[in-house]
């Protein structure tokens, strides 16, 4: 009796521990997995980032980031990244309250916002090259576009994915399969702006600066 | 006994059996990270056009800016804590961030060094003339 007296006063450390309560909620196996994933996407953008930290001032005799970078342009991209990433998050409460409308409107801002980044971006790019800037004209311009324009493509990946995510929304509704896939996609998305973060301040700051 | 020490998906700000229905403080958090990214990455734009400033300072100031502002994301919109509950999710991070400061340190390092011990450009385009005086 004695035992089971005991037993009404476990406090929160001697509940069963994560080892021992069976499998783990497939929400937070996905999740986790999806983490490790963006964490080697995040090793590989360093592998990008150190090749152009190294390459920086290899410009062969032509333009440096000095001369070519827009700081307007810049800081336009940076702001339209940062609310589009404000937005996913609150698409992704609108999702946990099941919240269908608000997290349509959500994802139209969040796809909005993306797509004027990359506008930007490709119009950053052609004014480059329009300037005799191409990837081919130095080691430094090599490293800008694999680094940038590999940020580029994951956004317009994301912007792809976030489409696929509505259709299957409207279609399948509130599922957990589907808001599996929505917590994988803000992850990836917040993801994006992080690496965005070290790509501004690396690429276009210092280069300015320097 | 339902509750367990389940552990919290990255991106959930608690674990999946007490995910909030109404969102109110969640949008709170969403809102502080937003304020605090504008005001770092508003700091870093100024620090790197201004001439109040040291010169050589700048890019180490620049890079702790930019430090604090993942920081920000990661708590505020990817909601990575120091909780018990997130313990996997911050290994996981520490890792990643032990391969990244790897590869871009050594990188930088063994490059840098690389270029010190190069002879000078000078003297390889002389390198021709200077053997035929002798």
């Amino acid at each position: 009796m004695n035992i089971a007296v005991a037993a009404d006063h476990f406090d929160a450390e001697s509940l069963p521990r994560a080892s021992e309560a069976g499998p783990a909620p497939k929400r937070v196996v996905v999740a986790y997995g999806f983490w490790i994933f963006l964490l080697s996407d995040i090793v590989m953008f360093s592998a990008l980032f150190a090749g152009y930290a190294v390459l920086m001032h290899a410009t062969a005799g032509g333009s440096t980031g000095a001369e070519l970078f827009n700081q307007v342009s810049v800081a336009m991209e940076t702001a339209c990244l940062l609310a589009s990433s404000y937005t996913c998050g609150l698409m992704s409460l609108a999702i946990n309250s099941q919240r269908r409308h608000a997290t349509y409107l959500g994802a139209v801002f969040t796809f909005a916002l993306g797509a004027a980044f990359l506008a930007l971006e490709i119009r950053e790019f052609a004014s480059m090259v329009a300037l005799g800037a191409t990837p081919e004209r130095s080691a430094f311009l090599s490293a800008f576009f694999t680094l940038v324009g590999c940020h580029g493509l994951h956004v317009g990946i994301g912007l792809l994915w976030l489409t696929i995510m509505m259709a299957q929304l409207a279609i399948q509704g509130f599922r957990p399969i589907v808001e599996r896939r929505l917590l994988c996609f803000s992850l990836f998305w917040h993801a994006l702006d992080i690496i965005w973060v070290g790509l501004f301040t690396v690429v276009y700051l210092m280069g300015v600066s320097s | 006994m339902t509750a367990t020490h389940y552990d919290r998906a990255p991106g959930d700000r608690s674990r999946p059996a007490e995910l909030p229905r109404e969102a109110s403080s969640g949008v709170l958090v969403y809102t502080i990270g937003l304020f605090l990214a504008a005001i770092l990455t508003a700091t870093s734009f100024w620090a790197a056009n201004t001439s109040l400033l040291w010169p050589p300072g700048v890019p180490l100031g620049l890079a702790a800016l930019a430090i604090t502002q993942i920081g920000i994301h990661l708590v505020f919109f990817l909601h990575i804590t120091s909780g018990p509950d997130s313990t996997n999710n911050v290994l996981a991070l520490a890792f990643g961030v032990l391969i990244v400061a790897l590869v871009i340190a050594g990188s930088l390092w063994i490059m840098t060094n690389l270029n010190e011990n190069m002879m000078p450009s000078s003297e390889l385009m002389n390198l021709h003339a200077t053997t035929n005086r002798h």
